[in-house]
């Protein structure tokens, strides 16, 4: 099958690649690019531990192929650190509110989490939980998820974060 | 789980598509946001040789009011019908249920027209677009026809569509204003298909019932538009006789499949307990 | 300011400082997993390296008649394909089990259950391997296949294992059939049998819990690695148990256990499901050492679904004897167990039905009988620990589904019927009728704490009202309390009775101090996401006074880490832990020693003070650690030998006995079958707290799993044996919509054996969560005459029990 040539920015840096047409974007940023940050929890586009930002948006990229990425932005965990090393708001909220455990699914929740909060910074517990909807974790409960979540967001607005009590 | 092997290609044109499709043949599919697609590949159900993606072509994205219609390109994805200032004032019936499929994710990709056109009876959007009495309009070698929502679907993933066809946009009545809707759909959780879903469309006159249109989804082979029991509804107050009536005969034109969602005779009755469900909140929405 | 409050503040910032036991110390690992640079085992990239997938069966049972694999050798990419008949000379075509029983690798003259692996492709890429399977041609005879483990036993059944159908004795005594596996008994039963023949009440129920997955976010994985030259093996894999690993591959691979290296890097998850030996393991070490060159295999969900590790399926005839005032008398159980093709359970291997035995749970019960047999049928094998220590979750629904039939019978409220028989807290420890020592518990105490705080009687006063509302046909909801107050039984164990493979299950720590002071230290476990490296430092940090983020954990290399059992059934903070703390007091000891000698003084009069020794009476007299540290290595007394480490393999005097009172509150639609959580709380005692972040961490995360399992996590199968629903469209994982919000709560009755008092939190969140949702589904629908209703509750199967009930108008 004839390789297609493609031209994609990954966080900030413009990539040119030769692809078979069927490489999932998945396998391209994990094998091709060495980002092996996303991952892969279930092949059928359920569980959303290998989300991206494309384009401004929250993209499973094991539900695409590489070759769909020709001309896009994407964003993966590697990329979302502060410029000076330092964690990024939500990043330091996982952290922070224990929003982890495997961290399997941690790079695919925070992309998501990522987008949610460009679209609405101060989203409420219920507009959080329906925001990652897509994404599953098998350690967490979510409980401290959706707290992470709103420390970041408080983090980003200059609000105070009050940790509500159980 | 990894796709069979494939050529791609990225018309720039619904013409240089249907071109395109028709020199592949048979074994060439139609790439749009994939999320329906892609999984079938990946499981290898489907393996086709080549990919026609239309994410190139420009125009087959957009929602426009055109008269008393409301015009969808083939390319919108589920994140701008749920976005769309025109839908939410005019057919808001559409985000309410865009935002039950799936998951966001999938419905930033997810594309309307895929979503009607592949046949899948679990899809939301055709049992909607049935009630709502949309047009599809669709492009093939021999020029564009319109096929109407409720003749589209002949069996699971068999449509109107021959091959080499394109469905390029859904053109859509604009209910009356004031009118009743809702769509409820019971489902395990957030990214799975629905239990059953009913689709409710109604306007109400002096407290009874001038029209409806109820559309079923999941519930059959097909997306089902459940006539009779719409036309048992007109001219009622949607009293509870009359609800009851309606809802054996939507019942009735049900026949789900038994599966990890529950057996048939459940998803059955859930098919009737979604629609009365909807028109209760639909007839809460009218403003008559 | 005077001098004591002077040197409290003092001593408070010190210790503040260490980031020690009891503080919430946030995450060392979530530096790099918040940042994707996690390492985990796909992320493996070596020069080389080849790809595996396997090619598998599409019936439950079947004869295979011909292999024939030229056109999958035949594509470009293809370097090999492996079948049995290549394994076979190399004796490798079945491996051991842990439970005793054989498992075929790959299957050689029959196939056994749906998706068993036939043959082994290694190609350049996945995608060439994924291609190369679909031209492997496999011809198969269709057979009849048992999917009901209660035909298993049957005159006419088919047998299903002909390769150790002449074997009438087992691991674990006779067979009775050839499709049975053991029988394992114990308890009293002619006291058992005898107290019911008189008993006031008696309740008898089939209580069934249902065949799962554990399923990690991140599947089964392995990459091997043969380096031809030096004759040894580098095996990187998703392994609970690294060290058991090793000991495994070396006994049938016949390779000494110096020359293989495991390394179990970042873990996805666990859950149990990464404890056993699977096929694509053994052929990814075939495949390397045939070729040379390292092999990957990465499982896809589906294949992890359908054939690693499936949890319980055990069918449960459970009774309980009571007076009519509602003390209880005797328990008696049958379990008919489904292990599927190959008895792959990964319990201790002594232990068949592992610790089911703890089924007379939290309530004081003269006598008992448990009687399980193991069946064969056509389904994938495993029955491993999800979540929970060895069949403890099926146990504690055992009993704790019982109670609450007989509370029903009996016309008791169910919480108090708990009460009247919990044993009490001067009765430990206390001697369980089916043999074990509890070590500590204060029952009553949590029992109060937890229904003053949930407001248990006025829940129950509204859902009287409800149920009169419901009655009336004023509401078609219906509300259930579910309680649970389960016993676990973690930190396997004493080398008496518990050994895997004849290894007896102790756990080790490694401590070693370096001259500056800083220090690493290794264990035996390996964590999937429990964060060890962040609380063993914390135990290290209060034991010798060093500052946890001065401390680095380390697990999962054989090569480097001191043998250990692994990570699974609780037992890291019980065994391990319980190490770290003896191995941290023999380095504190040795430090002791030499702050006499720089102090001048006898070790006596030294007295410990958070991070230093100081001399007794004169507090500006000390040396810290640190300095004790650097004197280690530079001027140790005379006759001591220089240096500051310290081993420890920890063998556990008992097992430890965590409990917790669980409360739902939940809503159910007659009409759709759907089920609401209203509020879930739980109180957990797990003796002393490392750091209660993570337990509450914990606890959330075994809430989430028992909710899921309980309310539709299942793994079902046809009559054909074809498995539905393996993949996560069908398969019950909730997402945050779904999932309830958690309340959490604790007491602490410390382990009087365990050098902390830590007694293991991970997987009593899951084992006191699944009973306590089923309660409160059946306690919903028990007013109406419903009986017990069964596992898992899902929507439609409510909506079904509503149907028999004539709810539906």
């Amino acid at each position: 099958m004839t390789k297609s040539h493609i031209e994609l920015t990954i966080n900030g840096r413009t990539v040119e690649a030769l692809v078979e047409p069927r490489t999932l974007l998945i396998h391209f940023l994990r094998e091709q690019q060495n980002l092996t940050g996303a991952h892969i929890g279930c092949d059928t586009g359920h569980c959303g531990a290998c989300t991206v930002d494309m384009d401004d948006m929250s993209v499973k990229s094991c539900m695409t192929f590489a070759v769909q990425a020709h001309g896009a932005s994407i964003t993966t965990i590697e990329g979302v650190a502060n410029a000076d090393g330092t964690l990024s708001a939500l990043q330091e909220g996982f952290r922070m509110m224990h929003g982890l455990q495997c961290g399997f699914c941690t790079p695919g929740m925070i992309l998501r989490a990522h987008r949610l909060l460009q679209e609405n910074p101060a989203p409420t517990e219920d507009e959080i939980r329906h925001g990652i909807s897509g994404n599953l974790c098998r350690c967490t409960g979510y409980v401290n998820i959706v707290k992470s979540i709103q420390y970041a967001a408080a983090k980003i607005n200059g609000t105070p974060f009050q940790e509500a009590a159980e | 789980m990894i796709p069979g092997a494939f050529d791609y290609h990225r018309p720039a044109t619904i013409e240089d598509a249907v071109t395109l499709l028709a020199s592949l043949g048979e074994e060439a599919s139609i790439l749009a946001g994939g999320h329906s697609l892609i999984p079938l590949m990946k499981t290898r159900l489907a393996s086709p040789d080549h990919l026609v993606d239309l994410s190139g072509i420009g125009n087959l994205k957009g929602i426009t009011v055109a008269g008393g219609d409301i015009v969808i390109g083939a390319m919108t994805t589920q994140f701008e019908l749920i976005a769309s200032e025109d839908l939410a004032r005019h057919i808001p019936i559409i985000a309410e249920t865009s935002r039950l499929i799936a998951d966001p994710q999938i419905r930033y990709k997810g594309t309307f027209g895929g979503n009607v056109a592949n046949g899948d009876p679990g899809n939301d959007m055709p049992a909607l677009m049935m009630a709502l009495g949309a047009t599809y309009r669709v492009h093939g070698p021999d020029g564009g026809r319109d096929v109407a929502a409720r003749e589209f679907y002949h069996g699971a993933y068999y449509t109107a569509l021959e091959h080499g066809e394109i469905l390029t946009s859904v053109r859509i009545p604009v209910p009356p204003a004031g009118h009743g809707y809702a769509y409820e759909k019971l489902k395990r959780k957030v990214g799975d298909y629905a239990t059953a879903a009913a689709a409710v469309v109604i306007t109400m006159a002096g407290g009874t019932c001038t029209s409806a249109s109820i559309g079923l989804t999941n519930v059959s082979e097909t997306p089902l538009w459940a006539s009779e029991a719409s036309a048992l509804l007109v001219g009622t107050r949607l009293d509870k006789p009359s609800v009851d009536a309606a809802l054996a005969a939507a019942e009735a034109i049900t026949n789900p499949a038994s599966d990890m969602r529950g057996p048939a005779e459940y998803r059955t009755k859930m098919a009737g307990i979604m629609l009365r469900r909807a028109l209760e909140r639909a007839r809460s929405r009218t403003e008559a | 300011m005077n001098d004591q409050t002077r040197i409290d503040q003092d001593r408070a910032e010190r210790t503040e400082k260490l980031q020690g036991m009891g503080c919430k110390r946030k995450r060392v690992e979530d530096i790099r997993f918040t940042q994707g640079k996690g390492s985990y085992v796909d992320d493996l990239k070596l020069p080389g390296m080849l790809f595996g997938d396997f090619v598998r069966s599409p019936h439950a049972h079947a004869r295979i008649k011909s292999i024939d694999t030229s056109r999958a050798k035949a594509l470009p990419g293809v370097i090999a394909v492996l079948t049995a008949a290549d394994l076979k000379p190399l004796g490798l075509h079945y491996m051991p089990t842990l439970a005793g029983d054989v498992q075929a690798v790959l299957a050689e003259e029959k196939v056994l259950f749906q998706n068993q692996e036939v043959a082994f492709v290694i190609a350049v890429d996945r995608y060439i391997a994924s291609d190369a399977t679909e031209l492997v041609d496999v011809e198969y005879e269709a057979l009849p296949c048992i999917v009901d483990p209660f035909k298993s036993m049957l005159p006419d059944a088919p047998i299903l294992r002909e390769d150790i159908q002449d074997k009438m004795t087992g691991a674990h005594g006779p067979r009775k059939h050839p499709n049975h596996i053991f029988e394992w008994m114990i308890g009293d039963k002619e006291a058992t049998d005898a107290v019911f023949a008189n008993a006031d009440v008696t309740i008898k129920e089939m209580l069934v819990d249902h065949r799962t997955h554990p399923s990690p976010l991140e599947t089964c994985q392995s990459v091997a690695s043969f380096d031809k030259v030096k004759g040894e093996l580098t095996l990187w894999g998703t392994f609970q148990a690294p060290h058991v690993i090793r000991t495994v591959v070396s006994l049938i691979s016949g390779l000494p256990e110096h020359k293989i290296h495991v390394i179990a890097p970042d873990i996805g998850g666990g859950f149990g499901n990464k404890v056993g030996a699977y096929a694509g393991y053994v052929c990814s070490v075939v495949g390397s050492i045939v070729l040379g060159v390292p092999v990957k295999w990465v499982e896809d969900r589906m294949e992890n679904l359908s054939t690693t590790s499936f949890a319980r399926d055990y069918h449960m005839t459970t009774e309980l004897a009571a007076t009519k005032e509602g003390k209880i008398l005797a328990m008696r159980v049958h379990v008919l167990a489904d292990h599927g093709a190959f008895d792959a359970c990964a319990d201790p291997s002594k232990w068949p039905a592992g610790f089911m035995n703890i089924c007379t749970g939290s309530y004081d019960i003269p006598v008992a009988h448990l009687a399980v047999d193991g069946v064969y049928t056509n389904k994938a094998s495993g029955g491993v620990a999800y979540r929970c220590s060895f069949r403890v979750t099926e146990a504690v629904f055992a009993i704790e589904r019982a109670v609450e039939l007989l509370a029903h019978k009996l016309g008791m409220d169910a919480a108090e019927l708990r009460i009247k028989n919990f044993i009490k807290a001067e009765q430990f420890p206390y001697q369980s009728a089916l043999g074990w020592e509890y070590d500590s518990g204060d029952y009553h105490t949590a029992m109060k704490k937890a229904m003053d705080t949930i407001g248990y009687k006025e829940l129950r006063e509204e859902q009287a009202r409800k149920r009169e509302a419901f009655t009336r046909g004023e509401t078609r909801e219906l509300m259930g309390i579910g309680i649970s107050f389960f016993t676990e039984i973690v930190g396997a164990g004493p080398a008496k009775n518990c050994d895997i493979l004849g290894i007896a299950m102790f756990d080790s720590a490694e401590i070693r101090i370096h001259p500056t002071g800083s220090v690493i230290a290794r264990m035996g476990t390996k964590s999937q996401g429990q964060g060890h490296e962040t609380t063993y430092a914390q135990i290290i940090a209060t034991e010798i006074g060093i500052p946890a983020d001065d401390i680095m954990i380390e697990e999962g290399n054989t090569d480097t880490a001191p043998y250990g059992l692994g990570t699974y059934g609780s037992r890291s903070t019980p065994v391990a832990g319980a190490a770290t703390a003896v191995a941290a007091r023999k380095i504190k000891a040795k430090a002791q020693m030499i702050a006499a000698h720089m102090l001048e003084v006898h070790e006596g009069d030294l007295e410990w003070d958070v991070d230093r020794f100081r001399v007794k009476g004169l507090p500006e007299k000390f040396k810290t650690m640190k300095e004790i540290a650097w004197a280690a290595y530079n001027s140790p007394p005379p006759n001591m030998e220089p240096g500051l480490e310290a081993v420890n393999y920890y063998e556990p005097p008992n097992m430890t006995y965590p409990f917790g009172a669980y409360f739902c509150v939940m809503d159910i639609d007659v009409d759709t079958g759907v089920a609401k959580t209203r509020r879930f709380y739980a109180l957990d005692d797990c003796g002393t707290r490392i750091n209660p972040m993570i337990i509450e961490g914990q606890v959330h995360g075994g809430l989430t799993e028992a909710f899921a399992c309980a309310m539709g996590q299942e793994i079902r199968y046809d009559e054909q044996g074809n498995v539905m629903g393996a993949s996560f469209m069908d398969f019950f994982l909730p997402t945050a919509v779904e999932t309830p919000h958690w309340e959490t709560d604790h007491t602490v009755t410390p382990s009087p054996h365990h050098p902390i008092g830590a007694k293991g939190v991970g997987e009593s969140p899951h084992v006191g969560g699944v009973p306590c949702f089923s309660n409160a589904v059946n306690d919903a629908y028990a007013f109406l005459g419903a009986g017990h209703i069964q596992m898992p509750h899902d929507a439609w199967r409510l909506w079904k029990v509503g149907e028999k009930l004539n709810l539906h108008q």
